[in-house]
């Protein structure tokens, strides 16, 4: 049996999913998809990944989510359309409980997970630098040296990302692409 | 924490990555489906972070790190494409966006 929080933040974060994949107005589905990604960061700091959880509290539910919302209440669409087609609620429903069996016989009844407890809480800093420790100057250390090639590309590809925005959200003139 | 295995953040991260597909492919907003992408890539993170802290290795949590950081330039370009979008046909409902199908 998981412990109490892990049982409060996972049904948590799946209602909040679940609203984000019902709700009929969009803003409610963005309010669910906070709610989610604060569930997710919740499940991190119980991984004592604590330096992720708060980037993901900053990052996903802050910036990212902030951005959706601008972008749902600015364009202001309705989901003015009638009911789904029952092919569709169809699809979504097999898909959706054929996943979920699959995910449920792998992880649960199938035994390819190991059942053994995560071990001693991780340390906060450690010599060894391929250890799972949390503080966050354990991701430094790594960042500048082991993965120092990626962390420049991610440097550039978020450039090309901000000249990309620019180039595609200047208006364009009427009728040329 | 004593109690709670790799298999139990496992299944809540499987269990949402199922929900985000089925949001995928049922939904027909255009920026709720992207949301619900968003679901599924922020539910593979969480599986890897699992694997990381059990593993007692640091790697996995570095490669959320980079995952979290392509994913906000990625909100940003797809959100940029959808405005576009919203401004040539004047619709984000994908059962509307069928210039190609006609």
């Amino acid at each position: 049996m998981p412990d109490g929080l892990f049982t409060f933040f996972a049904a948590l974060t799946l209602g909040a999913a679940l609203l984000l994949v019902l709700s009929r107005n969009a803003v409610t589905s963005a309010m669910g998809m906070i709610l989610a990604l604060v569930g997710i960061a919740a499940d991190f700091f119980l991984l004592d990944a604590y330096f992720l959880g708060v980037l993901q509290v900053l990052v996903y539910a802050g910036a990212v989510m902030v951005l959706f919302l601008f972008i749902i209440m600015l364009l202001d669409t309705d989901d003015a359309v009638g009911a789904y087609p029952w092919k569709t609620a169809a699809l979504g429903l097999a898909t959706f409980f054929l996943l979920g069996a699959g995910v449920l016989w792998l992880f649960h009844w199938s035994g390819a997970v190991s059942a053994a407890p995560a071990g001693a809480t991780p340390p906060e800093f450690s010599a060894n630098p391929a250890e799972f420790t949390t503080a966050a100057k354990s991701f430094g250390r790594l960042l500048y040296t082991k993965y120092l090639l990626p962390l420049e590309i991610a440097g550039f590809l978020l450039l090309v990302a901000l000249v990309g925005v620019v180039s595609l959200s200047k208006d364009a003139p009427e009728g040329q692409a | 924490m004593e109690h709670t295995t790799l298999a139990h953040h496992l299944l809540l991260a499987g269990l949402l990555f199922a929900l985000g597909l089925t949001g995928v492919l049922v939904r027909r907003n255009l920026l709720v489906v992207y949301m619900c992408l968003e679901l599924m890539l922020a539910a593979t993170t969480l599986a890897m972070v699992a694997f990381s802290r059990f593993a007692h290795k640091m790697d996995g949590a570095v490669f959320v790190f980079f995952v979290i950081t392509v994913a906000a330039a990625e909100v940003a370009v797809g959100l940029a494409l959808i405005v576009a979008l919203y401004r040539r046909r004047g619709t984000i409902q994908s059962d509307a966006l069928n210039l190609l199908r006609d």
